[in-house]
């Protein structure tokens, strides 16, 4: 349990993150990229606050990445689903097909 | 327990980006984020580490939907590749990863200063309510804006009226 | 230990219950579960097996975490505190579950079923996130156990009428149980679950007895004022309350009809969150 662990870790999730946000063609996927690049920073938060300072605002660090993932995803889909439209590749008739 | 927690997430981190499905894919990411999740318990922070671990359930479930229906091949059934300057992407990530891992060992980390509170999920609500209400604030105010964009967004007649 | 196995008792009792109210004998399940365990398992064309066993065996495994931070009496499993957010994390994977089932064995529709319980979550994921806040906020605490001491005198289900039954609607939603059962529904010949057969399904269906008790039991703490009563010690009253709210939950399968998860969206977004956002309201004002 010590710090360099953590950061080790984060540092890995980083870089993999970093990596396919780089190398991915597909929006979603790149976002995925971007979703892991996030996930090491929450991990290195929750290092820095077991290790270094455990006062409270590495917690509210923590909140906030939590947030900008959320965030991100939903424009990130809203951005998919108006180009998807803008193409007139309009898959989401397809899902209409599930109703009822 | 750190060390096996975060290379289970670090090896679904990879293969998110290398198998074939995007459900699997999905589900890759998923298990990564449930690493965080317990990791981030290890540390002490239950509250957040729940959190994500809540969260992302819903969040991945919900991006499996976006996935399937965006993606060429949902299920693996057409092997294509969708990568583009796959040797720049691996070089930097590795640079990068090197930098910083040099970095953590090089520096010499201060020792823990302070001990944590009893109860860190309170401390929380209270440090929002209080000390930090403007993050929350903003917070808030950045969550109501990105409700408006994405249903702006993805609203069938999009930005601009239905004519555009 | 004995809390969690007090609730896997809990949930053969609950499917025993379901087959007499269906007109069957008490030990119908048990017979099911043997002649499930003795057939062999179909396979599908080109199915994603690893994720199809994936959602079967993450069903049970989760609804059994989550009753490790029930209280029954004063006892509990494993004291997380947090154990509210802890039950409800639980409870999603319910989601992953049954869209994991509903896609991985590559049925048109099972599909179908593993979307619709999608679109059932959204529905009922923020009405029961707000019920299980509102007890929360009236405790200042999310521990069920202190939720449960918070209630002397007075259960939260009394007074915070509202949010007792979101949580018993949300509850039935999350288990796809009765009115909610579209996502299994029959006019999808069985929805997600309409591939699975012998261990897995075995499996599969005891995970949603299990998380059926489950949710039965976490409203003792929550709104029926944990194991208080006179008389028969805490653990007892626990699984008598535990067992009168699952017994209710598994009645209103055959009493009420199934929804459409589209409507119950409308219903939802329109009534629930805002009736429960309004008992929240009361909730606070009285609290604070």
């Amino acid at each position: 349990m010590t710090l360099e662990a953590f950061l080790v870790v984060a540092a890995a999730l980083f870089c993999v993150g970093l990596y396919g946000a780089l190398s991915q063609q597909s929006i979603v996927m790149l976002m995925m990229g971007l979703e892991l690049m996030i996930n090491g920073i929450l991990v290195a938060a929750g290092g820095f606050w077991y290790a270094v300072r455990p006062v409270v605002d590495g917690q509210v660090l923590v909140l906030v990445a939590i947030t900008v993932m959320a965030l991100e995803m939903a424009m990130g889909f809203a951005v998919v689903t108006a180009l998807f439209r803008a193409r007139d590749v309009d898959m989401t008739d397809d899902a209409g097909d599930l109703k009822g | 327990m750190v060390w096996a927690l975060g290379a289970v997430a670090v090896a679904c981190g990879v293969a998110v980006f290398v198998v074939d499905s995007m459900a699997r894919a999905t589900f890759a990411l998923l298990a990564s984020f449930l690493c965080t999740g317990g990791l981030l318990m290890a540390a002490g922070l239950h509250y957040p580490g729940v959190l994500v671990i809540l969260m992302m359930i819903m969040e991945m479930l919900v991006m499996a939907v976006f996935m399937v229906m965006y993606m060429m091949n949902p299920a693996g059934l057409m092997p294509m590749s969708m990568l583009h300057n796959r040797r720049g992407a691996l070089a930097v990530a590795g640079t990068a990863f090197a930098a910083m891992v040099a970095g953590i060992v090089a520096v010499p980390w201060p020792e823990r200063a302070g001990r944590p509170p009893d109860e860190p999920a309170v401390a929380l609500g209270e440090a929002i309510m209080g000390s930090k209400m403007l993050v929350m604030m903003v917070i808030g105010v950045a969550i109501l804006a990105t409700m408006i964009a994405t249903v702006v967004l993805a609203m069938k007649s999009g930005r601009y009226g239905d004519d555009a | 230990m004995a809390e969690v196995a007090v609730l896997g008792v809990l949930a053969v009792a609950a499917a025993s219950l379901d087959a007499l109210l269906g007109g069957r004998r008490w030990d119908a399940p048990l017979r099911e579960a043997a002649r499930l365990l003795t057939t062999a398992r179909r396979a599908t064309v080109r199915s994603d097996v690893p994720l199809m066993r994936t959602g079967v065996v993450v069903l049970p495994v989760a609804a059994a975490v989550a009753a490790a931070v029930v209280p029954v009496g004063g006892g509990v499993a494993a004291g997380v505190p947090v154990s509210v957010v802890w039950f409800n994390a639980m409870e999603v994977v319910a989601w992953a579950a049954v869209w994991l089932v509903g896609w991985g064995t590559n049925s048109a529709f099972a599909l179908v079923g593993g979307y619709r319980f999608l679109a059932q979550g959204l529905a009922y994921e923020l009405p029961h996130m707000f019920a299980l806040v509102t007890a929360a906020l009236a405790a200042h605490s999310l521990d069920f156990r202190e939720i449960a001491a918070a209630q002397d005198g007075l259960w939260f289900g009394v007074w915070m009428p509202v949010g007792f039954a979101v949580y018993l609607v949300s509850a039935l939603a999350m288990t796809f149980w009765g009115p909610f059962g579209h996502p299994v529904g029959d006019d999808v010949a069985g929805g997600a679950v309409l591939e699975l057969s012998g261990a897995d399904r075995l499996v599969f269906f005891a995970g949603r007895y299990g998380l059926l008790a489950v949710a039965a039991a976490a409203s003792v703490p929550l709104f029926l004022g944990g194991g208080a009563g006179p008389v028969l010690p805490g653990w007892a009253w626990s699984v008598v309350k535990a067992a009168v709210v699952l017994a209710l939950l598994v009645w209103a399968r055959r009493r009420l009809p199934v929804l459409r998860m589209e409507r119950f969206m409308t219903a939802a977004w329109t009534v629930l969150i805002p009736a429960v956002l309004l008992q929240m309201l009361v909730v606070g004002i009285v609290v604070v």
